[in-house]
């Protein structure tokens, strides 16, 4: 059995296991810390920032920071929540986010984030960047206005062999996401399913299904993102 | 004393916004007692006949001449309400920002599947058609904007509370299910 680990978050006591990530650990004592890049049991990779908590005084990302024993964490300061606010408007900004024309509209995540803080407008400029749309694999759209760059869909759909169908190309303000277009052609419908519904954002689409859910009965037009979390231990 | 007095215009929108204002439904004889309406398409008064309270703008500035309205909103209009993704962030018609203009006029006029008959090449050049801008811009990026409202169109609900608010100064509490931004 693994070692224990006791810890606070905002004063609350929890247990952890040694070594697991704070909004793992978090998730399991029914406290919600916002993600955009992590998903669970899956390398992290820190990107978007939006887990960022005050651990023992310093900001830290809360999926690549472990817990440890007699850690203390603030997550829902006023302070966090404006950090967290400003990278949910930052990456609204950056990207073409026309929610009203999107697919994944009602089902994302970032936009589900821009609910929960109640985001009437952003406090930066917007971007306007063109961005490419790549629509030539058979199942899926690469919807590159909306990519926020969390790298989920490279480090999680994989062919049987365990090659990635999605990778980076470029740095910095060239850098944009690309698909493998042999390994795509043989994409199953069910892995489309799944690299669309890990998409934090409407930057994957299957083709074909678009807006068959109505307005009311989407995942987060009646509940907050992160309240199945805090529910579940209460 | 008198009731506030409130103008809407809608720029670069679609109308949809102005919509969801009579979604509020028999609301509107309650807000008839509440508020008068000066310049607004509501009842069709053209120009500002005086001061306004508050100003309820609909669309993004596409052309020269929603940046005029938009001024002359905030010059006669001592709070200015950005109402839906078109005011607030540009909206569909934003979708153009980042082609050239040039590149989208001549897809419209010249390029596109249904202007065959346009063998002239004419682009419209009257002069008395406002200049088109360089992009789309929200309203906050032109004049100064006290609130906002997103959704598109934003839920009368959301409307109506946000007005009633305004006027009669009380608290805004606002549920999670009425700031959608679709």
């Amino acid at each position: 059995m693994s070692e224990t680990v006791k810890f606070t978050i905002d004063g609350k006591e929890c247990i952890g296991k040694k070594g697991q990530y704070i909004v793992d650990a978090a998730a399991e004592n029914g406290v919600y810390i916002p993600v955009l890049c992590h998903m669970k049991d899956v390398i992290p990779a820190g990107s978007c920032r939006v887990c960022t908590v005050k651990a023992n005084g310093r900001n830290m990302a809360a999926c690549t920071s472990p817990v440890e024993e007699g850690m203390s964490i603030e997550n829902n300061t006023a302070e966090l929540l404006d950090i967290r606010k400003a990278i949910v408007e930052m990456l609204f900004v950056e990207g073409n986010h026309f929610c009203p024309a999107c697919e994944k509209s009602g089902n994302c995540d970032l936009q589900a984030l821009g609910y929960k803080y109640q985001m009437m407008v952003p406090r930066f400029p917007y971007v306007f960047e063109r961005r490419n749309i790549d629509a030539t694999t058979p199942k899926i759209f690469l919807e590159r206005n909306r990519c926020i760059f969390c790298k989920r869909c490279v480090r999680m759909i994989k062919d049987a062999e365990g090659r990635s169908i999605f990778a980076f190309k470029g740095r910095g303000e060239t850098l944009e996401i690309n698909i493998d277009h042999k390994l795509a052609a043989n994409m199953t419908d069910e892995m489309a399913q799944l690299a669309m519904d890990i998409c934090p954002v409407g930057a994957i689409l299957r083709k074909e299904v678009g807006f068959n859910e109505a307005i009311g009965t989407r995942k987060y037009d009646k509940k907050v993102i992160g309240s199945d979390i805090e529910n579940n231990h209460q | 004393m008198s009731k506030p007095i409130i103008a809407t215009t809608s720029l670069a929108g679609c109308f949809g916004c102005h919509m969801s204002i009579l979604d509020i439904d028999d609301r509107i004889l309650q807000l008839i007692e509440l508020v008068e309406f000066n310049k607004s398409p509501i009842d069709d008064i053209k120009t500002f006949t005086k001061q306004c309270d508050i100003g309820i703008i609909e669309g993004g500035c596409c052309n020269s001449e929603n940046v005029h309205v938009l001024k002359e909103f905030r010059k006669n209009c001592k709070i200015l309400i950005s109402l839906g993704e078109c005011a607030i962030m540009g909206g569909l018609p934003a979708m153009r920002n980042g082609i050239p203009v040039k590149e989208c006029l001549e897809e419209a006029y010249w390029g596109g599947p249904t202007v065959g008959l346009n063998t002239e090449k004419i682009m419209p050049n009257d002069p008395e058609l406002p200049m088109i801008l360089d992009k789309v811009y929200p309203c906050h990026e032109i004049v100064k904007i006290d609130y906002y409202l997103p959704g598109c169109a934003p839920r009368a609900d959301l409307i109506w509370a946000a007005v009633v608010a305004l006027v009669t100064g009380d608290e805004l509490n606002i549920p999670y299910e009425l700031v959608k931004f679709d």
